[in-house]
């Protein structure tokens, strides 16, 4: 039997607190993920912020490849969903959180679904394991039957 | 829809996308240069992606599998223009375009498609 079971896995690059954790401080722009222009459009959306907030070309492309990735996972293996583009403005840094949520079917083995090459969909199993590469941070909350959420950050530090 | 414009030159057939894709307008493209390829005869494509800001692995995965695809239909596929920060996403995403040949203009790219073999 399957056990229904939450499942988190957290991955801090940088080692500080935990999304949930952080003061709501930023502004949020919500975009649905429905159909295949929308994904062009989180791309733009992202890109956008990203120049606003001072980020180097190199930075920019590596994030928004990654919001490309996770935007098309919410859409193909999700059923669609949102994405959440918020600005970071902290003391030390500022920075870009993306957060991709659908109440698909959920991940019923997220370690499998996080290796490189491994895809349950036909695709080419970079998803989730790229983007973890290409961001500074990763989470990600999936539960069977419930949906899952993928969260990226960048930062620039001041 | 909307297409993306495939020019002939001789034997040759270049793409220049200049726009964000989205899937179904990339599937096309791969859709609309293989019939190409056996309706011009062509013997070379030419992709030129200087314009792109990124390659993300549903796009990589378009371009090699079309380079695949001419290679049976007996035509060569080189890409041109990679903006040097695309290269250094695509590697890091762990995408590399094995099987790909690359070239870093359309000029090189048209000089390596004249070289016989």
């Amino acid at each position: 039997m399957i056990q229904s079971q939450a499942t988190t896995l957290r991955v801090n690059h940088m080692g500080n607190e935990s999304f949930s954790a952080r003061l709501n401080s930023g502004e949020t722009t919500i975009l649905p993920l429905k159909t295949d222009e929308d994904v062009v459009r989180l791309r733009k959306q992202v890109r956008d912020d990203l120049v606003a907030l001072g980020f180097s070309l190199i930075e920019q492309t590596k994030m928004v490849t990654a919001a490309s990735e996770l935007a098309r996972n919410t859409l193909r293996y999700g059923g669609g969903g949102e994405a959440h583009v918020c600005r970071r403005y902290e003391s030390d840094r500022t920075g870009i959180e993306l957060s991709f949520i659908d109440q698909g079917p959920g991940i019923e083995n997220l370690e499998l679904a996080m290796t490189d090459g491994y895809t349950s969909g036909g695709g080419l199993g970079l998803g989730l394991s790229g983007a973890k590469r290409l961001a500074d941070e990763f989470q990600i909350d999936t539960e069977p039957g419930k949906g899952t959420t993928v969260k990226i950050a960048k930062w620039k530090f001041c | 829809m909307e297409r993306i414009p495939i020019l002939r030159m001789g034997r040759l057939l270049l793409v220049t996308i200049q726009v964000d894709m989205h899937d179904r307008l990339a599937m096309a493209l791969q859709e609309d240069l293989t019939t190409r390829i056996v309706k011009d005869r062509a013997n070379g494509v030419l992709i030129d992606i200087s314009a792109l800001d990124i390659v993300d692995s549903f796009i990589g995965r378009m371009i090699s599998d079309t380079a695949a695809m001419a290679k049976i239909l007996d035509a060569k596929t080189v890409l041109v223009g990679m903006q040097p920060a695309v290269a250094i996403t695509l590697v890091e995403l762990g995408l590399t375009l094995e099987g790909v040949s690359t070239a870093l203009n359309v000029e090189l790219g048209i000089k390596m498609l004249e070289q016989p073999g």
